[in-house]
């Protein structure tokens, strides 16, 4: 093998740690185990210190194989409590996760004890994790998992996501989920168990979720958001590594992670936080403008088709406004509306769209109050889903019930075609 | 005996001509016999015993609790039957898994997950790709037809998150049509949609009834049901009646079905008012 100073073989390890279980991660995230993988990591840790007391040295194989037998007898606990009590899921997981965890610290302070034997340098690694100890044979498992690991990823790539999605849907096609399932399970578990000594028990929850976690503020599709957890965790392990020099390395490296979660968080286009208070405020600016505009149209509509100055102490007393001159402000600026001192004016443009909104508006009251039985969750639409969302004869029908009543905004026949083609996105009909 | 009725269904499936229905009418597409389903030592469905021609489309109409979502879960095998079999055009439903297409509950899945519209379709595709193969461009044209069938053919590469519910259950329908299957079972497909989306759906079954597909459909509306259907299910734990909607579908039998549930009397003696007037 190629000679690798210690700090290239920690770079490497901890880069193939990330990766695989970012990857692995993603999967669990979204068929919801996430905190599997919390109770598999805590859950070896009673594993490790018995096959310690029993080998009487630190080996990886041997200490991540009684990992593996107490996170299967952890993992065989939960499904036991789950199926023959009352007790949920959530709360199963937590009970076998501390219990766990706490015969293990209780085994590690027999094995601290003087009296009891051994070479103990690097246990303490399992427990908040300490990749600076890492030896060749170390690494050569770390990359067969990994390569075992995304192998098994891309063959059944298509069979996952379906399990994830639909394991009902899967099932009725004659998926085996039940096993699928388990293969899932099986790559978290030796995944958790093989990062143990390098990100430590308590932390190896976050290596699994936090790269999915980051990677879904930014793609929307499957293949792509394991391509970016891999990176991601992948990332945090060499930065982690690399910056948090002269700090447990395992706390290094989630930290990093949750730096790469938290500027997604923030700026991630659509899903981030500063991008949905944009689009909120975006929202209540155009709901505040129909407003103003609907109150203008049927304040002057017993003068239509003249267009009425209307006094701004009346438009005031209309209805609540929260800030009525910088809406006012702001439609002048739009050329929806002409304002001078104490008086306001639909433009002919103000005029056209104030007429579709007041006609959508009126449109969905009525559809509310009369055929609403079907779905009373499309409150609140805009002038082209009533078009979009009701069969054509319901608008006309819910058209002649407001002409009828004298309330079907008539300026509208006079109107210039609408800015943009309705139906060219969508069409509500259906060609079987 | 069992090959010929085999080769019989291989020829309806490359022939699905209109017409052809009713020569198949004769034909037995879903089967139940003795069927009881227990949740933990309850039970929810007892002795059920029915038979639906194919070509048929068939509301399955009941009470909230009645077991209608689990009669078509046991009939796909995603509950386990307590006694009784099911039986998919004289075969169990193992053999025959290829003749089935299934549209869950909207709420079953997470709307969130990373998938676009056509992803969605394209796992309709994946029992026939089997393991490990790739859905390929074939598959996606399939989608795409699908897609365009039930009216969401801009919508393919949308994120699934981005959806009304009505086009959401549309994207469940285009799913199930990519099954390319002869006998469907549809989990509520009315549940929460738009009026224009309900109408669609109601065109598309009638499309797949007349190239002779079989569609077994929850229904909670009592009132559409004799414009939507003509074979009926009436459920509650058992079977109450099973048959043709003009004669199955009778106030009588919405009485044995809904007990002294009195709203939903008034529900089923409206349901029957709309109906065509009878003797």
């Amino acid at each position: 093998m190629i000679s690798l100073s210690l700090s290239e073989k920690v770079m490497l390890g901890t880069a193939l740690l990330g990766g695989m279980a970012g990857v692995v991660g993603s999967f669990a995230v979204l068929r919801g185990r996430a905190l599997v993988g919390d109770m598999l990591a805590h859950a070896a840790l009673p594993g490790v210190c018995i096959a310690f007391l029993i080998t009487g040295h630190r080996d990886l194989l041997g200490l991540s194989a009684g990992a593996l037998v107490s996170g299967l007898i952890a993992i065989g606990a939960v499904t036991v409590i789950t199926r023959w009590t009352r007790t949920k899921e959530d709360a199963a997981i937590g009970i076998v996760l501390s219990t766990f965890f706490g015969v293990g610290v209780v085994l590690l302070s027999i094995i601290q004890k003087p009296s009891t034997s051994g070479n103990k340098a690097g246990l303490n690694s399992y427990l908040f994790g300490e990749p600076g100890g890492m030896l060749n044979s170390d690494l050569i498992v770390l990359a067969v998992v990994a390569a075992v690991v995304l192998a098994g990823v891309a063959l059944f790539f298509k069979e996952f996501e379906l399990t994830c999605f639909d394991s009902d849907f899967a099932r009725s096609q004659g998926w085996p989920t039940l096993w699928l399932d388990l293969a899932m399970l099986a790559m978290l578990a030796v995944v958790t168990i093989v990062g143990l000594p390098i990100v430590g028990v308590i932390l190896m929850a976050a290596m699994i979720i936090l790269p999915a976690a980051t990677s879904r503020f930014w793609t929307n599709r499957l293949p792509v958001l394991l391509l970016v957890s891999g990176l991601v965790g992948a990332a945090a392990g060499l930065l982690g590594t690399q910056v948090g020099r002269g700090y447990p390395a395992g706390a290094a490296i989630v930290l990093t992670a949750s730096s790469f979660f938290v500027v997604s968080l923030l700026f991630a286009p659509q899903r981030g936080v500063i991008s949905t208070l944009l689009s909120e405020y975006r929202l209540r600016r155009r709901v505040a403008e129909e407003h103003l505009l609907r109150a203008l149209f049927e304040l002057g509509e017993a003068e239509l088709p003249a267009v009425p100055v209307i006094d701004v102490q009346v438009l005031r007393d209309y209805r609540h406004w929260w800030s009525l001159d910088r809406l006012l402000e702001r439609a002048r600026e739009e050329e929806l509306i002409e304002w001078s001192a104490n008086h306001v004016q639909l433009t002919p443009l103000g005029l056209r769209r104030a007429s579709q909104i007041t006609k959508a508006h009126r449109l969905w009251e009525l559809y509310l109050v009369r055929h609403a039985d079907i779905a009373p969750d499309h409150v609140d639409r805009d002038a082209d889903d009533v078009e979009h969302l009701l069969p054509e004869s319901l608008v006309a029908k819910l058209e002649q019930e407001l002409a009828a009543e004298g309330r079907l905004p008539t300026v509208l026949a006079e109107v210039p075609d609408s800015p943009h083609v309705i139906g060219a996105e969508a069409s509500g009909s259906v060609s079987p | 005996m069992r090959c010929r009725s085999e080769a019989r269904i291989d020829w309806s499936l490359k022939r699905p001509v209109r017409g052809i229905g009713i020569w198949f009418m004769s034909k037995t597409a879903f089967e139940v016999h003795d069927m009881t389903v227990a949740y933990q030592r309850r039970p929810v469905l007892w002795d059920i015993d029915l038979a639906i021609p194919e070509g048929k489309l068939v509301g399955i109409v009941g009470p909230n609790g009645a077991g209608k979502t689990t009669l078509i879960k046991a009939a796909l095998g995603l509950v386990p039957l307590a006694s009784g079999k099911v039986e998919i055009y004289g075969k169990s439903y193992e053999e025959q898994r290829h003749l089935i297409g299934y549209v869950p509950q909207r709420e079953s899945v997470d709307w969130d997950f990373p998938v676009t519209v056509r992803d969605v379709v394209l796992m309709g595709t994946y029992g026939r790709l089997g393991w490990f193969r790739r859905p390929g461009k074939s598959e996606r044209e399939i989608a795409d037809r699908c897609l365009q069938q039930v009216g969401m053919a801009g919508y393919a590469k949308r994120q699934i998150r981005q959806l009304s519910g009505g086009q959401q259950q549309r994207v469940f329908l285009a799913r199930a049509l990519a099954e390319e299957a002869q006998l469907y079972f549809l989990d509520e497909p009315f549940a929460g949609v738009d009026a224009a989306t309900e109408t669609a759906i109601v065109e598309l079954l009638h499309a797949l009834r007349s190239t002779g597909k079989t569609v077994l459909v929850v229904h909670h509306d009592l009132q559409t049901v004799s414009d939507y259907f003509d074979y009926v299910i009436l459920l509650n734990m058992r079977l109450v009646a099973c048959g043709p909607v003009e004669t199955t579908f009778t106030t009588e039998n919405l009485q044995k079905t809904y007990g002294g549930r009195l709203t939903i009397l008034d529900e089923a003696a409206e349901a029957i008012r709309r109906q065509k007037p009878l003797p």
